[in-house]
């Protein structure tokens, strides 16, 4: 086990995994954070996947494939805040809602525009290249793992250092920390929480847009149906346990990351499909429990919360 | 006053009248993309919705409709005690994969085997949801999240389980051996229905006598609606929570188990999670607002829908998934007007989830 953590192709592959978990966490950190509750981040990752394939399939630029992934997740976020923060509706039925159109839409949109059924892949759907990082090459695991990766994966790092400045720092940071923690104040302020709450989930959608863009144009060059594949999901409990905070998010992102790439590693050597296919979810449990464990283990000790 | 009413009236008739412009025109959108004939479309959506010959399409509705409306039942019973349950699917292929292996290898007369694999099957169901339940009450996963997580285990495991140690080989497909012809659900008399209707019937009348004219189902709705107020009487809110979800886990794995009988005798791979019934089911119930007389109706909604655009497919080529959209649209519409438990019981979450 050990030796395959150290295998260079296998620390090459994590990134694969962690950069749309951890793109479409911060997503829905934006919303955790400004108190939308958005459990749809899997129909915003699907949608920003499909979106990524249509964009670089007709325009044969990669960045215009994730140019118009970010649009897609918008476009998700918009009809997620206009029936939640206008109309009042339930934000879990939303989500659901939500998520369910993704999946019509997608399929739907497959077949309307490419006449295909299931996958769609094609030579004229330009994908994300190897981004090389010179002088990384002789580090051992460290490497392999940081360098030629998609520029989609230093985007997703570069985006949590500036995540974090802009909830300390930024003004619309605080705005978004306030409309979470303390609406009256906000209103007191002059501003409108429901405006704050708007432009975090479009900053969500753009975010979950540039995730399924890993999905579909970096990690692999084609569309299949459904091919988000619970990872939404999973960046949602990684916002719920680190309450968006995200330098923590990182880790969990990495956590999960790895053992999805785990996973697809174990299947390689003969352990069928269907189990390393539930790995991912074992092990969201598997944090989920031990954080809590060790939550309560701290509260129990009078420790701060 | 009246014109105040009548006000009221008209406002609300015009807030239906543009939901509903909307949801018509995004049909329209949609159907244009792929140059359907609008005409052609509608009538094949209402000639497999409701007709056929013999009225077949419209059995097939039926059949569908009580599929979704028993997920439906299955998700209110924990709705309506302020549960999350959202991992239906996942109680619902451990019914249906339960019932059928129960009946492919349990020896003894017909209907025996038939009873006791139903039997089984509502066992699994509530079994995977107690799991959720537990891991919340005792390992502090939260039951919104846990019983999501665990719908992918049990339908990997299924998948396996047809895919290689019960795969029907023979037949080229992931799926299991027929269950014994003398198991499956007979028909109504003179039509192509399976009594299995009459399960998701009697499920449906257990689950709203017990919510409404028992103690217990008295005090697991006080849990949805206040369970601040349930926690000071000193109600037993674990052991509620625990009831319920077992419950709601029985009755989907006897839908599992009507699936397995009534339609397809066997379990395919994918059979029960592809349709979406258990998510069709949670929006089916929250389209009437948790209402349990109207339950079935917004299953039989939906199922016509379902349906109604796989004629479409064949007749005018619109692809299916426009149920899907169609589905998800008036959702959308529908859900600012929710019943107000849901929304007591999301408050509870946020409050919670503060504390803890």
């Amino acid at each position: 086990m050990l030796e395959l953590l150290f295998d260079p192709s296998f620390a090459a592959s994590v990134p694969r995994f962690v950069t749309p978990i951890l793109l479409a966490a911060l997503g829905g950190a934006l919303c955790e954070r400004a108190g939308v509750f958005n459990i749809a981040l899997e129909g915003f990752l699907l949608m920003g996947a499909f979106a990524a394939v249509v964009g670089s399939y007709f325009s044969g630029s990669p960045w215009l494939g994730a140019l118009a992934a970010m649009l897609g997740g918008v476009a998700m976020g918009l009809v997620f805040a206009e029936f939640n923060l206008r109309r009042g509706g339930d934000p879990i039925v939303v989500s659901i809602a939500i998520n369910i159109l993704a999946a019509g839409l997608t399929t739907y949109l497959l077949r309307a525009i490419f006449d295909a059924m299931g996958a769609f892949s094609d030579p004229a759907i330009a994908g994300f290249g190897p981004v090389s990082i010179p002088g990384l090459g002789w580090l051992p695991v460290l490497g392999p793992v940081f360098g030629g990766q998609s520029p989609l994966f230093y985007l997703a790092l570069v985006a949590v250092p500036v995540a974090s400045l802009f909830f300390a720092r930024h003004r619309l940071g605080l705005r978004i920390r306030a409309a979470g923690e303390n609406p009256a104040g906000l209103v007191a302020g002059g501003v409108s929480p429901r405006r704050v709450r708007l432009y975090a989930l479009m900053g969500c959608g753009a975010l979950c847009g540039l995730g399924g863009a890993q999905l579909s144009i970096a990690n692999v060059n084609l569309f299949v149906e459904n091919m988000s594949a619970g990872r939404g999901w999973i960046a949602v409990v990684a916002v719920l346990l680190t309450r968006g905070r995200p330098w923590p998010l990182l880790l969990i992102a990495f956590i999960f990351g790895t053992v999805d790439s785990l996973s697809f590693r174990v299947q390689g050597l003969g352990m069928p499909q269907q189990f390393t296919d539930m790995m991912p979810y074992l092990a969201t449990l598997a944090v989920l429990i031990t954080l809590s464990w060790w939550r309560r283990g701290r509260t129990a000790n009078g420790g701060a919360p | 006053m009246r014109t105040l009413r009548e006000s009221a009236v008209l406002r609300e008739a015009v807030s239906w009248g543009v939901a509903l412009a909307w949801i018509a025109g995004v049909l329209f959108l949609l159907m244009a993309l792929v140059g359907a004939p609008f005409g052609e479309a509608l009538s094949a959506f209402l000639q497999n919705a409701f007709g056929g010959r013999r009225l077949s399409y419209l059995m097939a509705t039926l059949s569908r409709a009580a599929l979704i409306a028993g997920m439906a039942v299955s998700v209110m019973l924990s709705f309506r005690a302020g549960l999350f349950n959202i991992g239906g699917e996942g109680q619902l292929v451990a019914g249906g994969l339960v019932a059928a292996l129960a009946a492919l290898f349990l020896p003894g007369p017909p209907l025996f085997v038939l009873g006791a694999s139903i039997l089984a099957a509502m066992v699994a169901g509530a079994g995977w949801a107690l799991l959720a339940g537990l891991l919340q009450l005792h390992l502090g996963v939260p039951l919104l999240v846990g019983s999501l997580l665990l719908n992918y285990p049990i339908r990997y495991i299924a998948s396996y389980l047809v895919a290689h140690p019960f795969r029907d080989v023979q037949s080229g497909m992931v799926q299991s051996h027929l269950v014994p012809q003398a198991t499956w659900l007979p028909y109504f008399p003179g039509t192509r229905l399976d009594i299995g209707i009459l399960f998701i019937a009697a499920a449906s009348l257990f689950a709203i006598i017990y919510s409404h004219f028992t103690l217990h189902g008295y005090h697991a709705r006080m849990n949805g609606l206040s369970p601040a107020f349930a926690r000071t009487v000193g109600l037993p809110v674990g052991k509620l929570t625990l009831q319920t979800l077992a419950m709601s886990g029985a009755i989907a794995g006897l839908v599992g188990a009507v699936a397995v009988f009534g339609v397809h005798h066997r379990y395919i791979d994918g059979m029960l999670v592809q349709p979406l019934y258990a998510w069709t089911g949670i929006i089916a119930v929250l389209l009437v607002g948790m209402i349990p007389w109207a339950v079935p109706l917004s299953g039989l909604f939906f199922a016509a829908i379902q349906t109604g655009a796989a004629g479409m497919e064949r007749s005018a080529g619109v692809p299916k998934e426009i149920a899907l959209v169609m589905q998800a649209v008036i959702i959308l519409f529908v859900a600012s007007r929710v019943s107000g438990a849901l929304v007591a019981s999301s408050e509870r979450r946020a409050g919670g989830g503060e504390g803890a």
